[in-house]
């Protein structure tokens, strides 16, 4: 192995903050020429962040970027390129209405006289990288209606056509089939073999062992182990990937004999999920788990009706919702906490007591109208209950904090007292005391009959708040585990790897 | 090294297995619906007229080929700037205003020097185009406003100026000099000499769009905007070009225009804009950005000004004109919709095929 030689790339110590948050803390990772280093870790260890400093998006507040034993500072995604740093993002950006070879060649298109494109050789050239990297596919025709994994074979050729000697592929199989992976793996393969250092970064663990020659682990924005993959298996690094102390929801509220209130029955949406079956009763907490993308927050939004699934069934209390229509979900008694409340739970101008509102003008209003001394009031009330800390109710929602921001949503949701409410991500970005309160309001209206379904990145807070975990990866329920049986390792297992885990 | 070796056996061993290509099915199928709405255009264009010529065979009288050229001229000239500004994503309105104030300025010229020469007078009415469309560009490309909502103001503006420098005057056809008439009377048979120059114009900015970085730019600005910062093109200074040289050829639109008609007013082009912008999007230039040519909304053109003739030759009120163009438009914007819609499915389609 080439372990003697020195890194082409090496960062150290690297950190990124974000006002509070701290992303990054410990970033450090050599790549090796002809070898491709595995990144893995649980959503938030650090790992786009990571890639964003390679990347040339991020700065990072303190640490050492070295290419070739030199230090670099990348100020823009056009350092990173010129310094041989290709990135490959999960979903490529690139023009749908040119061609292949105009994609990969924009701006820098050979010329023949007078400063014209040379399309004839442009096309030869993107024939060339394509031969080399032994994949089939025509430079003349358009980008659009390319599928992804092509996508990315075009964003290769891009950064083969820069001379990069880095490319990092930020979870490039997330959206594969296996078929696709194979070539990215033939593709890798011919990338190493030519002396590229590859950095990779997957879910999948099986994947990790196939591709790459060492692995490392990050945890909480830190580096924890580095490894070669001859010397590690699957089990260690999911250990090394949780391996904190777990904090334990006390009360377990769990009867036996629940009637289920919302029933989720073959829910499929082609593409993004498919035959998902669950059910929620009363007065339960379930949560949804399973890795960034693997199509939670879809099927969130499909049963409240903002996306229309093409087969399956939402039931609430026995009665069938019609699909896509929100309305006829909220008639039924279903509320939605989405996952980016700025964009999607809060009208961000609008102020704090009309957010409030919002969900509630029906009852609120007197011949028609609604008087905004009774908006206020209705706001000063819920406010009250949540103990949501403002300035002054007709203030924008935008003033507020994450966490009261969040309250705000809730408090639509349940002044209007719902039977079933979906949170979705209920504390990303919030600060630990909010949080903690967020998790007793959710608590609270479990405990007053609500069925509340939780989706979250979090494990330690799916594991304080559900009564039942349900796991999904790549659009597909392939775990269930009742409170007191599920461990984080058991978790992660489910939603990493390819063999199916059912809580015995 | 072990592992180089191994790797290279490993291709070596993989080489030649199963084909790694996936068949482009949607990519053969949309370049065919693209090519199939420019021959379709050609298609209404002759079944338009033949009926017409059917009905009333001096539809094709030398004198009325000529009409329809000299309209179309005008019109297909305005739609290469209209083009390069809507391939970037973008939209000029103020285009009919800005011919209408070169217009009268510029031919306004020969009352107060009765020899200037002909060469000033384009050259005043290009420059007064350019200085106007550089105002838009700045604001649309440097100030980033809309470009719908800057233009549509300078067509008001520019409207009110005109109004302003015009009012109640109007320059009439015997203070033009003969060599000013004849840019626009002098032709070959049926064919106006000034038509074949715009022509030569329409096809050398079809040429530069396709064949140079600058020209390309605009299209990739237009079909990803975020990719086009990606790759490092300088968004904001294309953008403005675009805009300035829209602005420019509006203004030596306005001095044909004055050539031609001869009797300019303060309404000179007015709602020239929607006619425009109409011929390019129904000559295949998407309004979202990213594909068409200017020789597409030229035939555009053409095709409009035919209709609008043969509508009058046969006598039909000039109602059915305007609900034609707005027919094409929406049947040409349907296509595209249409089409993304189709792609988008067959690609989910596909991937979920992939997945289960």
């Amino acid at each position: 192995m080439s372990s003697e030689t020195d890194p082409v790339v090496s960062l150290s110590g690297a950190k990124k903050y974000f006002g509070a948050v701290h992303a990054l803390e410990d970033g450090r990772i050599d790549l090796y020429a002809g070898e491709a280093h595995a990144l893995v870790g649980e959503n938030g260890a650090g790992k786009s962040t990571l890639v964003k400093i390679f990347a040339g998006l991020h700065r990072p507040d303190a640490g050492r970027l070295c290419i070739e034993g030199k230090e670099v500072v990348f100020n823009s995604p056009r350092d990173a390129i010129q310094s041989g740093v290709a990135v490959i993002y999960q979903e490529p950006t690139l023009f749908p209405d040119l061609t292949v070879a105009e994609n990969i060649f924009m701006d820098r298109q050979p010329q023949r006289s007078f400063h014209r494109i040379d399309y004839r050789g442009m096309n030869q050239a993107a024939r060339a990288i394509f031969a080399r990297l032994e994949v089939d596919l025509d430079p003349t025709r358009l980008a659009l209606g390319l599928s992804i994994a092509e996508q990315q074979i075009v964003e290769i050729a891009k950064s083969l056509s820069l001379e990069a000697r880095v490319i990092v592929m930020d979870e490039p199989t997330a959206a594969l089939s296996s078929v696709e992976v194979d070539r990215l793996f033939r593709v890798a393969q011919t990338l190493k073999s030519s002396g590229v250092a590859i950095l990779f970064i997957s879910h999948r663990l099986d994947e990790v062992f196939t591709l790459c020659e060492r692995v490392t682990v990050m945890r909480d924005g830190r580096f924890v182990q580095a490894a070669f993959t001859t010397e590690t298996d699957e089990d260690s690094l999911v250990r090394a990937m949780v391996g904190r102390d777990v904090e334990r929801r006390s009360d377990q509220v769990r009867g036996v004999d629940l009637k289920p209130l919302l029933e989720v029955e073959h829910l499929t949406l082609e593409g993004l999920f498919a035959d998902i079956s669950f059910s929620v009763a009363a007065g339960e907490v379930v949560a949804l788990s399973g890795l960034v993308g693997a199509g939670r927050s879809e099927v969130a939004t499909a049963i409240f009706g903002v996306r229309r699934y093409d087969y399956g069934k939402v039931k609430v209390g026995g009665k069938p919702i019609k699909r896509g229509s929100p309305s006829a979900a909220m008639a039924a008694g279903i509320g939605l906490v989405p996952e980016d409340r700025r964009l999607q739970g809060l009208v961000m101008e609008q102020s704090i007591a009309r957010n409030i509102a919002m969900g509630s003008f029906k009852s609120l209003r007197r011949k028609g109208l609604i008087r905004s001394i009774t908006e206020t009031r209705f706001a000063a009330d819920w406010s009250v209950k949540l103990q949501i800390k403002y300035g002054n109710l007709a203030n924008s929602v935008s003033t507020l904090s994450g966490g009261n921001q969040q309250k705000v949503v809730l408090a639509k949701w349940m002044s209007r007292s719902p039977k079933v409410l979906i949170v979705d991500e209920p504390t990303r970005g919030i600060d630990i005391g909010t949080k903690a309160e967020v998790h007793r309001l959710i608590l609270e209206l479990a405990k007053s009959g609500v069925a509340v379904l939780v989706i979250s990145s979090e494990l330690p807070e799916v594991l304080n708040l559900a009564d039942r975990i349900l796991v999904m990866r790549e659009g597909r329920l392939v775990g269930e585990f009742d409170h007191s049986e599920a461990t984080e390792e058991a978790i992660i297992a489910a939603a990493t790897l390819s063999k199916e885990v059912k809580a015995a | 090294m072990t592992l180089l070796e191994q790797n290279s056996q490993n291709n070596s061993a993989r080489t030649g297995s199963s084909p790694t290509g996936v068949p482009g099915g949607a990519s053969k199928f949309t370049s065919l619906v693209f090519r199939a709405r420019e021959f379709g255009i050609f298609g209404i264009l002759i079944v338009f007229v033949l009926l017409t010529t059917a009905v009333k065979p001096r539809f094709l009288a030398a004198q009325n080929i000529k009409f329809i050229l000299i309209d179309t001229t005008i019109f297909a000239l305005l739609a290469l700037g209209e083009t390069m500004v809507v391939i970037s994503k973008n939209v000029d309105l103020s285009i009919g205003s800005i011919l209408g104030i070169s217009a009268f300025v510029s031919s306004n010229l020969y009352q107060q020097f009765h020899h200037i020469s002909i060469v000033i007078v384009f050259g005043v009415g290009i420059g007064i185009g350019l200085a106007l469309g550089v105002v838009n560009g700045v604001l649309i490309a440097f100030g980033r406003v809309p470009s719908l909502v800057v233009t549509l103001a300078s067509l008001y503006i520019i409207r009110g100026l005109d109004v302003l420098i015009v009012g109640g005057r109007q320059v009439v056809a015997s203070s033009l000099p003969s060599n000013f008439i004849s840019v626009t009377s002098a032709s070959f048979g049926a064919i106006p000499v000034i038509s074949i120059v715009v022509a030569i114009i329409v096809v050398g900015g079809a040429y530069y769009l396709k064949n140079y970085r600058s020209g390309r730019d605009l299209y990739a600005i237009g079909s990803s905007e975020q990719a086009a910062a990606l790759v490092g093109i300088p968004i904001a200074k294309r953008i403005f070009t675009a805009f300035a040289i829209s602005g420019a050829i509006a203004g030596l639109a306005g001095v044909i225009w004055a050539s031609y008609y001869g009797t300019i007013d303060s309404t000179a082009g007015t709602g020239y804009e929607f006619t425009v912008v109409t011929a390019v999007v129904v000559g295949g230039v998407a309004i979202v950005g990213g594909s068409g040519s200017a020789i597409g909304a030229a035939i555009g053109a053409l095709l409009l000004n035919t209709i609008n003739s043969s509508l009058y030759v046969l006598g039909v009120s000039a109602f059915w004109d305007q609900a034609i163009s707005g027919l094409l438009l929406i049947l040409a914007i349907a296509l595209d919709r249409g089409l993304g819609l189709y792609v988008a499915k067959s690609l989910r389609k596909r991937s979920s095929r992939v997945a289960s």
